[in-house]
């Protein structure tokens, strides 16, 4: 296999965006990306998106993209899986040119969640319809059963949660491109609108319009497009049961450990050399089982990471330097780059007011659904 | 959810089939065709028991369309002496009540109606044990 870099990278703005489009959206990340770059001719596009067919009726994404991107005949597959499409895309692009099939490979993730649709309705269904979502479970719900089971076996508490949410948005409030560009107290937090218990409104990620997009390249041409590539060391996905009924405990996301496990062991580094991670926090329990699932600390230890500071910045292990997915915002598709895009601008050493000082090695996860799909890519800089 | 898949499901919804593995015992619900545990293909039907614990549970506040008039209401997974869990919701209690290691008996409920004059659509709900 051929070393893959990352030369260029593209993000929209994540919100409430009523007056761009699907298409905007993904075209506005996609040039950014071939523009940081100096290219402007691709061999190949994969995107990521969850649902354009329910959110706003589009299906056959990949051709429309690569056409409005001006570059109609390129090769072009939509990648799915769920809130994870994005990483998957990635995933895909990184296989394609590190094979040698392809040198200029575009992974761009967009979703248009603001158009209409029931979104709560089109979330579920990255959970089982038959034997979950039948029963009036929502996706909420499934992470809120994650949460109690946590609760249980380790005695996490709300608080825990509710730190997670606080370092959060005092992370996107330094993010120009976030959604919520505003600080929150524990108690705005613990006394928030009861979405499925144990989990209030402010655990839980927005709904959000956005595209981001990043181009790789073997690493060997690198420095014809770009003084800083961003070498991509390691790449592991797993898939666990779609159903929370099937999964061996529900308090842990095993599919979280296994993908990580597998980045790790192909980029050669352990959780001790990550000094930046951008996790998926679609609610905030999400963000302490990977905590534990990643080893960034020990089994049960993830509850006290956020209010010890230990995932703050300056911390051992800055987490969601970015916002994460709850200030951030989560455009499900594009979730997976959007990381990719947040940690190659630290280990390049541009993200001004959020740098991590000196961050050499970057992991990023995403995941899809109520962990029945994770992806785990590692980053070094050059 | 339109009518014709529903009929696929009606054994394991109405009456709660599961298959349990030839290889390794394993009970499956729903019955599939490879076991998950050892890969096996064989199954023997099982009824599980209308009864079970709850394994973890939430209170929805805020419900899917169907069930605005239900919410706040309890879910669960709860687990069958068999072995095998099933989500279910768990009424005739304080939906606060609803925790880790609740005991519940199953019944055979209305669980939703389907939109546009489309049907009504049974399952099973959890309840107090003993009630
Ligand atoms: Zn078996």
């Amino acid at each position: 296999m051929r070393e893959v870099a990352v030369i260029g990278t593209g993000i929209t703005r994540f919100g409430e965006l009523w007056e761009a489009s699907l298409r905007d959206l993904c075209v506005e990340a996609a040039l950014g990306a071939l523009t940081s770059a100096g290219a402007d001719t691709l061999d190949s596009i994969y995107v990521g998106n969850m649902s354009a067919g329910l959110f706003v009726g589009q299906e056959h994404l990949a051709p429309l993209m690569a056409d409005y991107l001006g570059l109609g005949g390129v090769p072009a597959t939509r990648v799915e899986s769920a809130c994870a499409s994005g990483g998957m895309a990635l995933r895909s692009a990184f296989l394609e040119v590190a094979s040698g099939m392809s040198d200029l490979v575009l992974a761009a993730g967009v979703e248009k969640m603001n158009d209409g649709a029931d979104v709560t309705g089109v979330l579920a269904t990255a959970s089982d319809q038959e034997l979950e979502v039948y029963y009036g479970v929502t996706f909420p719900g499934l992470y809120a059963m994650v949460a109690r089971a946590h609760m249980e076996k380790y005695g996490t508490t709300e608080e825990d949660l509710s730190w997670v949410s606080v370092k959060a948005h005092r992370n996107g409030a330094r993010n120009p491109n976030a959604q919520f560009r505003r600080l929150i107290s524990l108690e705005d937090v613990m006394t928030s609108t009861m979405v499925a218990e144990p989990l209030r409104m402010l655990h839980c990620s927005p709904v959000t319009d956005g595209a981001a997009a990043v181009l790789l390249c073997p690493l060997e041409r690198a420095k014809e497009f770009t003084d800083r590539p961003v070498k991509i060391l390691g790449s592991g996905a797993a898939t666990s049961t779609l159903s929370l009924t099937h999964r061996k405990d529900p308090a842990d996301l095993d599919v979280v450990e296994l993908s990580g496990r597998r980045a790790y062991e192909m980029a050669g580094v352990t959780p001790d050399d990550i000094q930046v991670a951008e996790v998926h926090d679609c609610f905030a329990i999400a963000e302490i089982c990977c905590y534990e699932a990643l080893g960034f600390v020990e089994p049960g230890k993830g509850k006290d990471a956020a209010r010890d500071g230990v995932t703050d910045l300056g911390g051992k292990i800055p987490v969601n330097i970015s916002g994460g997915l709850k200030a951030k915002g989560h455009p499900v598709g594009a979730t997976g780059i959007a990381q990719a895009v947040t940690l190659v601008e630290q280990l390049r050493g541009e993200a001004g007011e959020s740098q991590v000082e000196g961050a050499r090695i970057g992991l990023a996860q995403n995941m899809g659904g109520s962990g029945a799909s994770s992806v785990v890519h590692i980053f070094q800089g050059v | 959810m339109p009518s014709p898949r529903y009929i696929r499901e009606i054994p394991a919804r109405y009456r709660l089939e599961a298959g349990r593995c030839a290889g390794c015992g394993r009970v499956v619900y729903p019955v599939r065709k490879v076991c998950p545990a050892c890969g096996g293909q064989d199954f023997e039907l099982v009824l599980l028991s209308r009864k079970g614990t709850v394994v973890t549970s939430t209170v929805i506040h805020v419900p899917p369309d169907e069930f605005l008039n239900e919410a706040p209401y309890a879910m669960a997974v709860v687990e069958t002496p068999e072995g095998a869990r099933l989500m279910t919701q768990i009424v005739d209690c304080d939906p606060a009540s609803v925790l880790p290691g609740m005991l519940v008996d199953l019944e055979f409920r209305l669980i939703r109606e389907e939109k546009k004059s489309g049907i009504l659509c049974y399952g099973h709900k959890g309840v107090p044990a003993g009630t």
